[in-house]
């Protein structure tokens, strides 16, 4: 039976070799589908935003032709969009390094098969699948304040009230502590994918060798996933810069626009002012912003796999 | 220093029974050799003296200390692993000063001491280098090294010449024996290689299913091994063994009967064989000569360059491996006859006991 079977593959590779060109056209057609979507989806409205962002454009008004970079010099001489730059960047600064640490700390904490600790990655992961709604109502009634989950523990420990919707210190760390509670589980399965990559035999060797809890932290663990602390920091990053709905529904941008970020900002001018023009404008500086971080983050990443 | 001691260890896995009930004493600066089949719990010793796996019960004791129940690291043990687990990350130079570095050894003190390692290693090239930029046989030698520097009472080496090709283990062989003789120390080895085991030993410690089958010198296994699985596991060619019946006795010497009818001596005390059960009887190559005896005919001949085995069918079906004396093989197809060594012959009871050959006063 198998010999007759056999011998038919090896005919097709031999004719193969007379239709390379034609299959390579063959080949198109698998990623078509593919080429379409991103054309469609993101290059065009990428060169398309930059196109817009160069223009007067008004969704009521209508197009009132090329400006320049008018867009941009009204966007740096606007206070509150110079704010919502500040903002973004320190909720970053806030966010990623705790996703960080966070993030790795549950994972090397839950990282093992007792039950229990299964049941909590699942508990740590399950505020992911939450929509943002739900979890700005849920953070809405702790940061409520008096009778809110933080007022009653601030009051227990006979600790000065924090309201974090209302105060200007506080409105940015709390929409930072909404952001990292609700998406840890991304960090935190990530790393523990990681970390689960490392060979046992290497932590037997360490405790041949003596090595302490730090040391083999140190020395074994955090160098064995450096790469995955480099992607999670990355992925941060640029999800953090597009911060909106928790801080649209908890604090609004306040107060005082303390807490107001950039892609507010962009859609508060984009689509309620229906100033087109300018909210592109602002979109490409967002863009740009992410995509120096990126860079940067890469460019360091790589530096030190080549040491 | 100190010798080892295995005490009454047990293993179990849930209900799975590994180990039951070892016990062994090794000498200091001994270096033995744990042989058996794969799977048959030789890592799982090696990891209970290293402190890796707990025994479930039983006592280790090395020199005069109780080492079970302590840390992995504070058993003055150093382990060499079957995929070698060397720190990645690390260059060959860290790998080996880490654990140095863990008990606070001074800086200068590690540096020389890697100096020397590497010397007699013949890595000291190596020392910038990182794992994944060495060959296997490099990484072999750094994780000797790894374990060298620490000056550690008791070697233990899981498998270490598995991955390496033909050549390169049959030369970290001898390195390894002249290393043991540099360095002194407790060596145990673990390996399901005969060879290895033979080449190196001091003792060879013949295991199967987690129970020690014979204890005892290379040459001294080799030639009265005291079960068939013994017999069976050492030796290459793998000893003969045909079906026999008990044919009475000549001058207190056993004599059995071959499926052919042919008889053979022995030079086997009848009194200590047991009167009835089947019995098997096991002869190695080497003293098998063909010229007169049963009837068999050639089947394979095998040229190894130093010897020239021949593979023979005898008329039960069963085969008999022989060596070749002269230099021209017979043919194949060709028929031969053998005779036995009664000087070597020795018998198996149906549990696989052996009986030996007794030299005459
Ligand atoms: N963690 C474990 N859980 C259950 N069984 C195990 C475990 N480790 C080893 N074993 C079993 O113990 C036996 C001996 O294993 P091992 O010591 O690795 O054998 P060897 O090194 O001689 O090949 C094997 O049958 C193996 O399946
Ligand atoms: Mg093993």
């Amino acid at each position: 039976m198998s010999g007759a079977i056999l011998p038919a593959p090896s005919q097709r590779t031999a004719t193969t070799g007379s239709g390379i060109g034609m299959s390579a056209w063959a080949n198109m057609f698998f990623v078509l589908p593919y080429i379409i979507v991103v054309v469609a989806l993101v290059i065009a409205p990428l060169f398309l935003g930059i196109w817009l962002s160069f223009q007067d454009y008004d969704m009521l008004g209508g197009w009132a032709g090329g400006v320049a970079f008018e867009n941009y010099t009204n966007l740096f001489s606007d206070r509150i969009f110079l704010g919502t730059i500040r903002n973004t960047l320190l909720f970053v600064v806030m966010t990623t390094p705790a996703f960080v640490v966070v993030g790795l700390f549950l994972a090397i904490t839950l990282n093992s098969h007792l039950r229990r600790h299964a049941v909590l990655r699942s508990v740590f992961f399950a505020s992911s699948v939450l929509s943002v709604t739900v979890v700005t109502l849920v953070w809405r009634l702790v940061y409520l304040p008096n009778q809110g989950l933080l007022a009653s523990v601030t009051n227990l420990l006979g600790l000065p009230g924090i309201d974090p919707v209302t105060s200007e210190t506080w409105a940015l760390p709390g929409v930072a502590v909404v952001t990292v509670w609700w998406i840890i589980g991304l960090p935190m399965t990530l790393f523990l994918a990681a970390l689960q990559q490392i060979p046992k035999e290497i932590y037997e060797a360490a405790a041949l060798d003596r090595a302490s809890r730090w040391a083999t932290l140190t020395s074994i663990t955090l160098p064995s996933i450096r790469r995955t602390i480099v992607v999670v920091t990355l992925l941060e990053v640029i999800l953090q810069f597009q911060l909106f709905g928790q801080a649209l529904l908890i604090t609004g941008g306040g107060p005082d626009n303390r807490s107001r970020p950039m892609v507010q900002f962009i859609y508060e001018t984009g689509f309620r002012d229906l100033q087109v023009g300018f909210a592109a404008a602002a979109s490409q500086v967002l863009f740009a912003l992410m995509l120096v971080a990126a860079i940067v983050q890469f460019w360091v990443g790589r530096s030190r796999d080549e040491r | 220093m100190g010798g080892l001691s295995l005490r009454g260890l047990s293993k179990s896995y849930g209900s799975l029974d590994i180990m039951r009930d070892l016990s062994l004493e090794i000498a200091d600066g001994e270096f033995a050799v744990f042989l058996g089949p794969s799977g048959c719990g030789k890592s799982t010793l090696l990891r209970m003296v290293a402190g890796l796996e707990a025994p479930t019960s039983g006592e280790i004791h090395l020199g005069n200390r109780r080492i079970d129940a302590i840390a992995p690291g504070e058993r003055g043990v150093a382990m060499v692993f079957q995929n070698y687990a060397l720190y990645p990350h690390m260059t060959v130079k860290q790998n080996m000063a880490f654990g140095l570095r863990n008990v606070g050894t001074p800086r200068d003190e590690i540096a020389s001491k890697i100096a020397i390692a590497a010397k007699m290693l013949e890595i000291a090239h190596l020392l910038d280098r990182k794992p994944g930029q060495l060959s296997g046989g490099q990484r072999q030698r750094v994780a000797i090294g790894r374990a060298i520097v620490k000056q550690p009472e008791v070697f233990l080496f899981d498998e270490p010449l598995s991955n390496l090709d033909a050549a390169l283990r049959s030369r970290t062989r001898i390195e390894l024996a002249r290393l043991h003789q540099r360095v002194q120390s407790t060596m145990i080895f673990v390996t399901h290689d005969q060879v290895e085991a033979m080449t190196m030993a001091t003792r060879i410690v013949v295991m199967n299913h987690g129970r020690i089958e014979q204890v005892g010198a290379p040459m001294e296994i080799y030639r009265k091994p005291s079960t068939r699985f013994v017999a069976s596991f050492i030796g290459s060619p793998s000893m003969n063994f045909l079906p026999v019946v008990q044919a009475g006795e000549s001058d207190g010497r056993a004599l059995v009967r071959l499926a052919d009818g042919t008889v053979v001596a022995t030079e086997i005390l009848s009194a200590s064989v047991p009167r009835s059960g089947e019995m098997t009887l096991g002869v190695r190559a080497e003293h098998v000569t063909p010229g007169s005896g049963t009837a068999a005919r050639v089947d394979v001949v095998e040229r190894l360059g130093e010897r020239t085995l021949v593979y023979a069918i005898v008329d039960d079906g069963s085969t008999i491996v022989y060596d070749e004396p002269g230099d021209v093989a017979p043919a194949i197809g060709e028929h031969v006859r053998l005779s036995l060594d009664p000087a070597n012959v020795m018998l198996f009871d149906a549990a696989g006991l052996a009986y030996h050959a007794e030299p005459r006063a």
